[in-house]
């Protein structure tokens, strides 16, 4: 019963955007540290890699996005249940809110992987099926904006995004193992970036710190763009307005 | 208008009847307005004649690509009968009776896209040999290609009708049906072309087919489920 | 006292950011006809798809029989009869045709109850002409016939009376009120005066209720 009532308490923007308000300096500062440490240590400080040289340190950015671009989409699945189970407005916010955010970091994914092929494999672009898995997510999370946008009622709008999200998210299995089965298919197989023989604790290390860090501040960025979201959706209400007075605005 | 004509004391149908009559009108409707089953069919030809055209029209090229681009053309032809699989129906009424039947939505609609593939899908099917001959395919590879593709449109056909549902009543709703399909495709588009190179190449292909098998029978357990969904949404917001 | 059939407790509904109605209740009893008014774009059309269960974006409970209706939506919709003001004929199919497509999935009419009916409606000679050939007044006619041959308790008739003539108004009438005399419920939306004894009235006034 206390389990239920704080799950809709959970549910309550306005619950939410203070809770938001309280997190945000944490997230920004502990995601900052952690991002700009992983960083540092990665790009300068750790060893170079004894068969690609300095070329491989872009998975210091790499992976963190290629990791979170891939969550992202999970979390909104599971969003997109609340959205259509409870009917909770919060959660479509999040799922429309972030959409957007993971499509940049599929790009970000996309766009390091990218500049690491032309040192690696003289191309910019090589259909390996690693790129070829995140650039189907990348055509996923725009489908998911553009449908988003394209249905003016925000209640339509949430159900219909739900019940695409959770399609996409039944797919994405099957996407992956029929690219890999594809790349194996029609390429000898190449080394790819992530699948490492075995990666000293310098270099996982700081990786590591680079994919905490990034998490945090997708969290930040979670809290920041859903504030806006629930403004923008409750400005009618009367806390909003009490708020936006007490902001002199 | 007299009084009723009939008493209260009624037969309720069954599902199966239900079912029927979905798959039986939808033919009729289809058959009566020809144009509608012709223009894919024409639509899928002339795609297939872009690439001799476009890109070359050498026998060992064509023959290496043949499956592929009939594949993609397929698969861009059924993106484009989609469009009407709901759509008349939304817009006439006749949707909002259907989702009103006192009969399980899901297995409605299911029949409901059985019958848009009878009529846009299997043509598709049955037209593929003559273009695979034009683009110097082998017999074997043929028979492959033509086996795949009898597996594969129902596929597409069913993964599709969930865009269409969720697409009902947008504006440019077309365009935005094949943005978010088209990622849900690749898997039968590189399982279907696929598996007719691995035979090709002298491999068994019993195995892929078995797979493309399991595509079929997940989009037709699970897509209806989310089409029925999505119609719901849709009709809340017209 | 009867049950009521259709119990709806506050319900609420926004369209496109604005509110078409806040903590609207209505309850709807055997044997009555009831009647939604309200100017163009009050919300008559968006209430009635909400009572038919076509519109799911509200807020609000909606009982049928006494129990949640999301329950036991077949139970519920095997007991309704809906025709919107897009009427559910399609142009390629005759007028016996859609009026069986009208009755499929619901129970079973021979095609001599299809052609009574038809006639029934003043469209006796018309069953096999394809509607595209038919007047708009006509199709509704055909969608209308259904009410000869209905045996759902409860009718939900969105612009009921639009494109017939004044025959075919004061014929819909009497048919309506029979149906409530023999016990059914009729909630109908209708620009034309009508007036029957007894007629529950549902007033949407845009941003404001009154019942």
């Amino acid at each position: 019963m206390s389990m239920w009532r704080w799950f809709h308490k959970f549910g309550s923007p306005k619950w939410f955007f203070d809770i938001a308000s309280r997190l945000i300096p944490w997230l920004l500062g502990t995601g900052l540290v952690l991002l700009l440490t992983g960083l540092v240590w990665g790009l300068a400080f750790a060893p170079q890699d004894y068969l690609q040289g300095n070329s491989y340190r872009i998975i210091f950015i790499h992976v963190p996005s290629a990791f979170l671009a891939q969550s992202v989409y999970l979390m909104m699945a599971s969003a997109a249940v609340v959205t259509l189970v409870w009917k909770m407005k919060l959660a479509d916010v999040f799922v429309q809110t972030m959409a957007p955010v993971g499509a940049l970091l599929t790009f970000l994914a996309l766009f390091t992987g990218a500049v690491w092929g032309k040192p690696t494999w003289g191309t910019w672009w090589v259909w390996d099926a690693r790129l070829t898995s995140m650039l189907i997510l990348l055509f996923l999370y725009c489908g998911v904006i553009v449908l988003g946008r394209a249905i003016a009622d925000e209640k339509s709008s949430a159900r219909a995004v739900a019940v695409l999200v959770l399609v996409g998210v039944v797919n994405i299995p099957i996407i992956k193992y029929s690219v890999d089965w594809w790349n194996t298919l029609h390429q000898p197989a190449t080394f790819t970036l992530t699948k490492r023989p075995s990666m000293p604790v310098e270099m996982w290390a700081p990786l590591l710190l680079s994919v905490v860090g990034l998490y945090l501040l997708f969290g930040w960025l979670t809290c920041v763009r859903m504030q806006t979201g629930i403004l923008v959706r409750e400005h009618r209400t009367s806390w909003v307005r009490a708020l936006v007075r007490s902001q002199g605005v | 208008m007299t009084a009723k004509l009939q008493a209260a004391t009624t037969v309720p149908v069954g599902v199966v009847a239900a079912m029927g009559g979905v798959v039986r009108r939808d033919l009729q409707a289809s058959f009566r307005q020809p144009q509608d089953l012709l223009n894919p069919l024409l639509f899928f030809m002339m795609v297939v004649t872009l690439f001799p055209l476009g890109v070359s029209p050498e026998e060992s090229f064509l023959r290496q690509s043949g499956s592929g681009i009939l594949w993609v053309a397929a698969l861009l032809s059924t993106l484009l009968s989609l469009d009407h699989l709901f759509r008349h129906d939304f817009d006439n009424g006749t949707l909002e009776q259907l989702v009103l039947q006192p009969q399980p939505l899901y297995l409605l609609v299911l029949a409901k896209t059985l019958a848009h593939w009878l009529v846009t899908g299997l043509p598709l099917v049955l037209l593929a040999p003559v273009l695979a001959v034009m683009l110097h395919l082998e017999g074997n590879s043929i028979a492959i290609l033509c086996l795949t593709l009898l597996i594969g449109t129902p596929v597409l056909s069913f993964i599709g009708s969930v865009g269409a549902a969720l697409t009902l009543g947008l504006r440019s709703g077309g365009v935005l049906l094949s943005l978010l399909i088209i990622p849900l495709y690749i898997p039968v588009l590189i399982f279907g072309t696929g598996t007719v190179a691995a035979a090709a190449g002298g491999a068994s292909v019993g195995a892929y087919l078995a797979l493309m098998g399991a595509f079929l029978v997940l989009s037709v357990t699970l897509a209806p489920f989310a089409s029925a969904a999505a119609l719901r949404i849709s009709l809340s917001n017209s | 006292m009867s049950k009521p059939l259709l119990q709806a407790t506050n319900l609420q509904c926004e369209r496109d950011g604005r509110v078409l109605f806040d903590d609207l209740s209505l309850t709807i009893m055997p044997a009555t006809l009831t009647r939604v008014e309200g100017p163009n774009g009050a919300g008559k059309t968006t209430l009635l798809r909400i009572l038919a269960g076509l519109n799911e974006n509200y807020s609000g409970e909606v009982h049928w029989l006494g129990a949640p209706r999301a329950a036991q939506r077949e139970m519920f919709q095997r007991n309704l009869l809906y025709i919107g003001h897009r009427t559910g004929i399609k142009a390629a199919l005759t007028a016996q045709e859609n009026l069986a497509a009208l009755m499929a999935g619901r129970h079973a009419v021979s095609a001599a109850t299809l052609r009574a009916a038809l006639a029934g409606t003043g469209l006796a000679g018309y069953e096999d002409v394809p509607c595209s050939q038919l007047s708009a007044g006509q199709q509704r006619r055909v969608a209308l016939a259904r009410l000869l041959i209905s045996d759902e308790p409860l009718w939900i008739l969105d612009e009921a009376f639009t494109a017939l003539d004044t025959h075919g108004v004061a014929a819909l009438e009497r048919l309506l009120s029979d149906h409530a005399q023999r016990g059914g419920a009729v909630v109908v939306t209708t620009h034309h005066d009508l007036e029957v004894p007894g007629m529950q009235r549902i007033r949407l006034v845009p941003d404001k209720v009154a019942v």
